[in-house]
């Protein structure tokens, strides 16, 4: 039995995010807005060993699969990561993170005065543009540090 | 056009600034031939900020196609005084007007309310974001006086925050046109801007001093340095101080150079300058209503 599988168990059904860049899991969770107030159990393990990343976090929630465009969203803050559904401690699929084009209700524009943070019945939009992400309405672009852009609210 | 609205400068191509700017010299040779084209039409004016030039113009431009005009009056005597969102004000609006002119505080409104009617909305000011039709009436300015190609602009004041820079920057884009772009350093085109700059492939020439520019200028647009920018008052005027236009300034300036200003002016042009052969801003101003009554003929289905 493996280091990571002593620190995180195996699950029954669920997802199962690994090769996630060492202390980025509960950002991971916050884009996916996992927070635990719908009662899935959720592991993480932070900077465990990893031949591939040196360090790396990976996250089970179980009795949850994770959609395709929940996975691309992902790769705004962790492009390695790997994405296995498992069902009966089985893994049945295995998703690839892919560079969406559009990002839509993840982040916050950090643009105060962006009518996406007024009281407007619109959901923040952003493009994915080479060098980061660009608000679809004031073009504000964010390049570093997006996961501090993720709209907890 | 190919749009159904005009939110910002970036969906601007040559072909379609063309296209408006010949309709207006068309409309400017001969204003009476346009005067019934649009009869019994309704523009809804929808102004959350103080506009007198762009408001104003865009009310004649529609009377003079035999349109009408609604007015929503003063934010403090409308429906958003009592916390209507803007999303629901112009769902409603659409409902009386065949096209909708929006100015607000926020950038990315117009894109927002755009999102919400199925009439053209043109977007005329979003906060520090654009202001795409001041972009058609300059540069209808401009090719009056110089032509769009082998032009070589300095763009001058706030770059940070003025729409009208964001907007005409990447215009200029579609044409043979140097840009330099002159400020105080914590005034410089924002990111976003550069990176539209960038993409379409233009070169940004960015100076702290004008002197260094000015006498390859053809063409030079100052635009207002504003004091809610600053931390302190002292500040601003000391900078502020270092970007004005004298007579004096334009000693080292070609004959032929061409003074815009989006305006209103506070003192970054000295009225002294008025009376030169330089000055442009207030023809500039009054190019607004061929232009837009040019863009409304265009977009008015």
């Amino acid at each position: 039995m493996s280091d990571t599988e002593l620190r995180v168990s195996k699950i029954r059904n669920g997802t199962v995010i690994d090769h996630v860049t060492g202390g980025q899991a509960l950002k991971v969770l916050a884009i996916l807005g996992i927070d635990g107030t719908r009662g899935e159990s959720v592991s993480v393990g932070m900077n465990v060993s990893s031949n591939r990343l040196g360090k790396k976090d990976i996250v089970k929630v179980e009795d949850r699969e994770l959609s395709q465009d929940e996975v691309d969203v992902l790769s705004l803050i962790a492009p390695e990561a790997t994405i296995n559904i498992v069902r009966d401690y089985e893994v049945v699929e295995k998703l690839r993170v892919e560079r969406p084009e559009l990002v839509k209700g993840v982040l916050r524009c950090p643009n105060r005065n962006c009518i996406t943070n007024a009281d407007e019945p619109v959901a923040s939009r952003f493009d994915v543009v080479d060098s980061g992400v660009r608000c679809s309405y004031c073009s504000t672009i964010i390049r570093e540090d997006i996961a501090d852009h993720i709209d907890a609210g | 056009m190919r749009q159904d609205h005009l939110i910002t400068a970036t969906q601007l191509s040559r072909g379609d600034i063309e296209a408006v700017l010949d309709r207006a010299a068309e409309i400017d040779a001969d204003p009476a031939a346009a005067r019934e084209r649009h009869a019994g039409r309704v523009l809804a004016l929808c102004f959350y900020e103080p506009s007198t030039r762009t408001k104003m113009s865009f009310d004649t431009a529609m009377k003079r196609l035999g349109g009408e005009t609604v007015d929503m009056g003063p934010v403090e005597m409308s429906s958003v005084k009592k916390g209507e969102s803007l999303a629901d004000t112009v769902r409603v609006v659409e409902g009386y007007a065949d096209a909708v002119v929006l100015r607000h505080p926020s950038e990315g409104a117009a894109k927002m309310a755009s999102e919400f009617v199925d009439v053209p909305l043109i977007n005329a000011g979003d906060g520090a974001g654009q202001h795409p039709t001041q972009t058609l009436l300059d540069l209808y300015t401009i090719r009056e006086n110089h032509g769009l190609d082998d032009l070589t602009i300095g763009i001058m004041g706030d770059l940070k925050y003025g729409r009208t820079v964001h907007s005409l920057s990447h215009a200029l884009t579609n044409f043979d046109a140097r840009q330099h772009f002159v400020s105080p350093e914590s005034l410089q085109l924002p990111r976003s801007v550069r990176y539209d700059l960038h993409e379409a492939g233009a070169q940004v020439r960015e100076h702290t001093d004008l002197d260094a520019v000015l006498p390859e200028l053809d063409v030079l647009y100052v635009t207002r340095i504003q004091r809610e920018r600053f931390p302190d008052e002292s500040e601003y005027r000391a900078i502020a101080g270092e970007y004005q236009i004298g007579p004096e300034v334009l000693d080292d300036a070609k004959d032929s150079l061409t003074v815009m200003h989006p305006l209103p002016r506070v003192d970054e042009i000295a009225p002294e300058v008025d009376d030169t052969d330089h000055a442009r801003y207030f023809e500039q101003a009054h190019n607004g209503v061929p232009v837009r009554m040019a863009l409304l003929d265009t977009l008015l289905p």
